[in-house]
C-alpha cells in the first residue's frame, strides 16, 4: 500500500460535561491511503462525526482532544498553530456536512460563498475567482452555472445545495475530503446522484475520501475501506467486499441483519436488543456485550483487543481472539 | 379484504400562496392533486414518495387535520370531511395519527402515564380509578415498563419515545391508523424494533395502516399494497410482489434503482433521474414526472395520463403503458 494520506493513531475525544466524562471518541487509529474512500459507519452517538470533526480540530468546548496523534504527510495536526491549521482546513483537507441548508450563509449569493475559499487561500483576484467558481458549478453538474453563481441559497433545493457545498470543498483540490453523512438529509434519487459525482471526482482527481454514514447501502455503493464504530470505538475494519461477505462482530452482523432490503423479504426483522450504552457510564469489558446474543463471562470483564487476520481484517471481539481459524465457525450464517 | 375501511376519491388539496399588500392568494401550491385509492380492513397500505410529493399532506387530509380542497374521505362510509364536529370528534377513537418526529410529538411538561392517559379519559373509556392500570398495559403492550409511567419525555431516547407516542395512538384502541415516517429518525437498530412492534400491534389488534415513508426497504417489509406518489398524485399503485418484481412506471423504476444495497459486489444497471423535483405550486403541463423522464415523448407533454388498471392489483398513469 502507498504512503497515506492521513493516519490517525489513538485518538481520544472526550467531552466533559457536569463532572462526568463522556468518551466520545477512544484509541480510534486508521489511515486514509491515497485515491480511496474509507467509511466509517455506526449509529447515531458511536463517535463518527466526533472523529471527522477532530481530524481538524473542530470539536468546540466541552469537547477536547485528550489524547492520540493525527499525522498529515507525517505532521502532527494537533501540534500545529492556528495559522497552519487554518491554512489546511478548506485548502488540502476540506469537509462537507449533513445539512447543506444550514451550512452555507443565507445572505450571500453561492457565487461569494465559493469565491471566498479561493480568494483565501490562492494567489487570485476577485475576477478569476468568479470564473474558477463558474468552472467547479459546471464540473459538480449543474446547469445554468453563472445563474446559480448569483443565487441565494435559499433559491436552490437541497440536491442542488449539497453539489454548491462539494464544489467549495473542491475549489482548492484537496488531498483529503472529509464527508460527513453528505446524502443522508437528501431523497434517494437525488443521493444517487451525488454518490455518483463523489466516485466520479474520486476517479478523476485522485482524491481520498473519508465518508461518515449510518446507511450500510450507502457504505457498499461507495467504499473500498469499512471501519465499524460502536460507542466511541472501532470494533471492525475491512475491505468492503470482505466486510459484507464475512461480517465478524455480531453488532456488524446485527446491522446487516436488521436493515430490511429490497427483494429478501422475511416475516421478522431481525433486532439489536437494547440501546447503545451512555458514553459517560461505560460498562468493564466489551461495551456491546449488553446487547450481544453471543455474549460470554469474559465479554464482561475486559475489552476486546483488535485481532487482525492475514487479509488485513480487524475484529475487536473475543469470539475471535483465539486466533481466526475456529473464528470463522461463529460467522457461518449470515 | 372485501369492503374497503377507506375510500379516497379524487381528493384534492391545495394551499394558498400568500402575495402582494392584503395577501391576497397569488398561486396555490397543489400538494395533493386529485388522488383515488382504497384501503381494505386489516391491511398494511404503504404510501412512497420523496419530500415534496404531498405524502404527509395526504395523510393529514385524510384524518381532517386539514379542510379539503374536493374529493371525498370515506371511512367506514363516514364521510370524514362532512361530518358535524361532534360526530367527527367520535371518530378519533377509531383514527390515529402517528407523527414522524417523537420528540417534538411529546409535550415535555407531561408524565409520559399522564399523557396516554388523556385521550382515555376524554372519551370517558377510562374512569380515574382504573385508568393507570389500563395505561400499564398499553405500555406493556409496546414493550415499556409500567415504572415508566412517571417519567418525563426527556428522560427517554428515541426509539423509547416513539413506542410511547405508539402507546398513545393505541389507547383508544383504534380501528386505523396512519403513520408518517415513524421510524426514520431512529437509529437502524432501533429502526427494526418499531417495524416489528408495528407488525406484532397490526396482528393482535387486526388493525389497518396507512403507513407513509420515502424508505421502500421499510415499506416492501410492513405493508401489503404500496401507492407511489410524485407531485401530488399518485403514479402507480401495486401489490407488494407485483410492484417490486414488475415495476410499471419509469419513476418506479428510478426510484427502485435509486435504492443503495448492502452488497459492493452486485452490480446494478441504475437509472439516474436528472434534476429536482418541479416545484407543486408550478407544476409541468401534462405527465408531471415528464420533465425528469428519460422516456419522455410529445404526448407526456400535452397530455396527463389517466390512472388505469393495467392488471388486477396494479394500476399505472403513464402514457407508454
Amino acid at each position: 500500500m502507498e504512503e497515506p494520506i492521513i493516519t490517525v493513531r489513538n485518538l481520544q475525544t472526550f467531552f466533559h460535561l457536569e463532572g462526568r466524562v463522556s468518551k466520545a471518541v477512544d484509541n480510534v487509529s486508521f489511515s486514509v491511503p491515497k485515491g480511496k474512500v474509507i467509511c466509517i459507519v455506526g449509529e447515531s452517538g458511536c463517535g463518527k462525526s466526533v472523529t471527522a470533526l477532530s481530524l481538524l480540530r473542530l470539536v468546540d468546548f466541552p469537547g477536547r482532544i485528550a489524547g492520540g496523534e493525527i499525522l498529515f504527510h507525517n505532521r502532527d495536526i494537533l501540534k500545529m498553530n492556528t495559522k497552519e491549521i487554518h491554512n489546511l482546513r478548506g485548502d488540502k483537507i476540506s469537509m462537507i456536512f449533513q445539512e447543506p441548508m444550514t451550512s452555507l450563509n443565507p445572505v450571500f449569493t453561492i457565487g461569494r460563498q465559493i469565491s471566498e475559499t479561493l480568494l483565501e487561500h490562492t494567489l487570485c483576484d476577485r475576477k478569476e475567482a468568479w470564473e474558477e467558481g463558474v468552472e467547479l458549478i459546471k464540473k459538480v453538474g449543474l446547469p445554468r452555472a453563472e445563474k446559480i453563481m448569483d443565487s441565494y441559497p435559499h433559491e436552490l433545493s437541497g440536491g442542488m445545495l449539497q453539489r454548491v457545498m462539494i464544489a467549495i470543498a473542491l475549489s482548492c483540490q484537496p488531498e483529503l475530503l472529509i464527508a460527513d453523512e453528505p446524502t443522508t438529509a437528501l431523497d434517494v434519487t437525488i443521493q444517487a446522484q451525488v454518490l455518483d459525482l463523489l466516485r466520479q471526482l474520486r476517479d478523476q482527481s485522485d482524491m481520498s475520501i473519508l465518508f461518515i454514514t449510518h446507511d450500510l447501502g450507502v457504505v457498499a455503493e461507495i467504499a473500498d475501506y469499512v471501519i465499524v464504530m460502536y460507542a466511541g470505538r472501532i470494533i471492525e475494519e475491512a475491505p468492503v467486499t470482505e466486510l459484507f461477505r464475512h461480517p465478524r462482530h455480531p453488532y456488524t452482523r446485527g446491522l446487516l441483519k436488521s436493515r430490511p432490503v429490497i427483494g429478501q423479504r422475511r416475516d421478522r426483522l431481525y433486532s439489536i436488543k437494547g440501546q447503545v450504552p451512555d458514553l459517560s457510564e461505560l460498562p468493564q469489558g466489551c461495551y456491546f456485550a449488553d446487547r450481544c446474543e453471543s455474549c460470554m463471562e469474559p465479554c464482561r470483564k475486559e475489552y476486546p483487543e483488535s485481532v487482525s487476520d492475514a487479509g488485513g481484517h480487524k475484529t475487536a471481539c473475543l469470539l475471535y481472539k483465539e486466533g481466526v481459524a475456529n473464528g470463522s465457525t461463529t460467522a457461518e450464517d449470515y | 379484504m372485501d369492503r374497503p375501511l377507506l375510500k379516497i376519491t379524487d381528493l384534492k388539496k391545495y394551499f394558498p400562496v400568500k402575495g402582494g399588500l392584503f395577501g391576497r392568494p397569488v398561486g396555490w401550491v397543489r400538494a395533493v392533486d386529485g388522488v383515488s385509492f382504497e384501503i381494505f380492513r386489516g391491511e398494511a397500505f404503504g404510501l412512497v414518495g420523496e419530500s415534496g410529493s404531498g405524502k404527509t399532506t395526504l395523510g393529514q387530509t385524510v384524518l381532517r387535520m386539514h379542510g379539503r380542497t374536493s374529493g371525498q374521505v370515506m371511512f367506514d362510509g363516514l364521510d370524514i370531511h362532512s361530518l358535524p364536529p361532534k360526530e367527527f370528534h367520535k371518530t378519533h377513537t377509531r383514527m390515529q395519527y402517528i407523527f414522524q418526529d417523537p420528540y417534538s410529538s411529546l409535550n415535555p411538561r407531561i408524565r409520559i402515564g399522564d399523557a396516554i392517559a388523556e385521550p382515555l379519559l376524554a372519551h370517558r373509556l377510562a374512569t380515574r380509578a382504573d385508568v393507570r392500570e389500563q395505561v400499564e398495559s398499553i405500555l406493556a403492550q409496546c414493550g415499556m415498563a409500567a415504572r415508566f409511567m412517571d417519567r418525563y419525555p426527556h428522560e427517554f431516547s428515541g426509539g423509547q419515545r416513539q413506542r410511547i407516542v405508539i402507546a398513545r395512538a393505541i389507547a383508544l384502541n383504534p380501528e386505523f391508523i396512519v403513520a408518517d415516517e415513524p421510524v426514520s429518525s431512529l437509529d437502524v437498530s432501533i429502526q427494526a424494533q418499531i417495524i416489528n412492534l408495528f407488525s406484532d400491534l397490526q396482528e393482535e389488534r387486526k388493525l389497518t395502516y396507512l403507513f407513509i415513508s420515502h424508505d421502500l426497504g421499510i415499506v416492501e417489509h410492513l405493508c401489503s399494497r404500496i401507492a407511489i406518489m410524485y407531485l401530488g398524485s399518485v403514479v402507480e399503485l401495486a401489490t407488494r410482489s407485483e410492484l417490486f418484481l414488475n415495476p410499471i412506471h419509469p419513476y418506479t423504476k428510478a426510484l427502485l434503482s435509486a435504492v443503495p444495497i448492502p452488497d459492493p459486489e452486485r452490480k446494478r444497471s441504475r437509472i439516474v433521474l436528472n434534476g429536482d423535483v418541479p416545484s407543486p405550486e408550478n407544476p409541468p403541463s401534462g405527465c408531471r414526472f415528464h420533465t425528469r423522464c428519460p422516456f419522455a415523448k410529445d404526448i407526456c407533454r400535452e397530455k396527463v395520463p389517466e390512472f388505469r388498471k393495467v392488471e388486477d392489483h396494479h394500476q399505472v398513469a403513464c402514457h407508454l403503458f
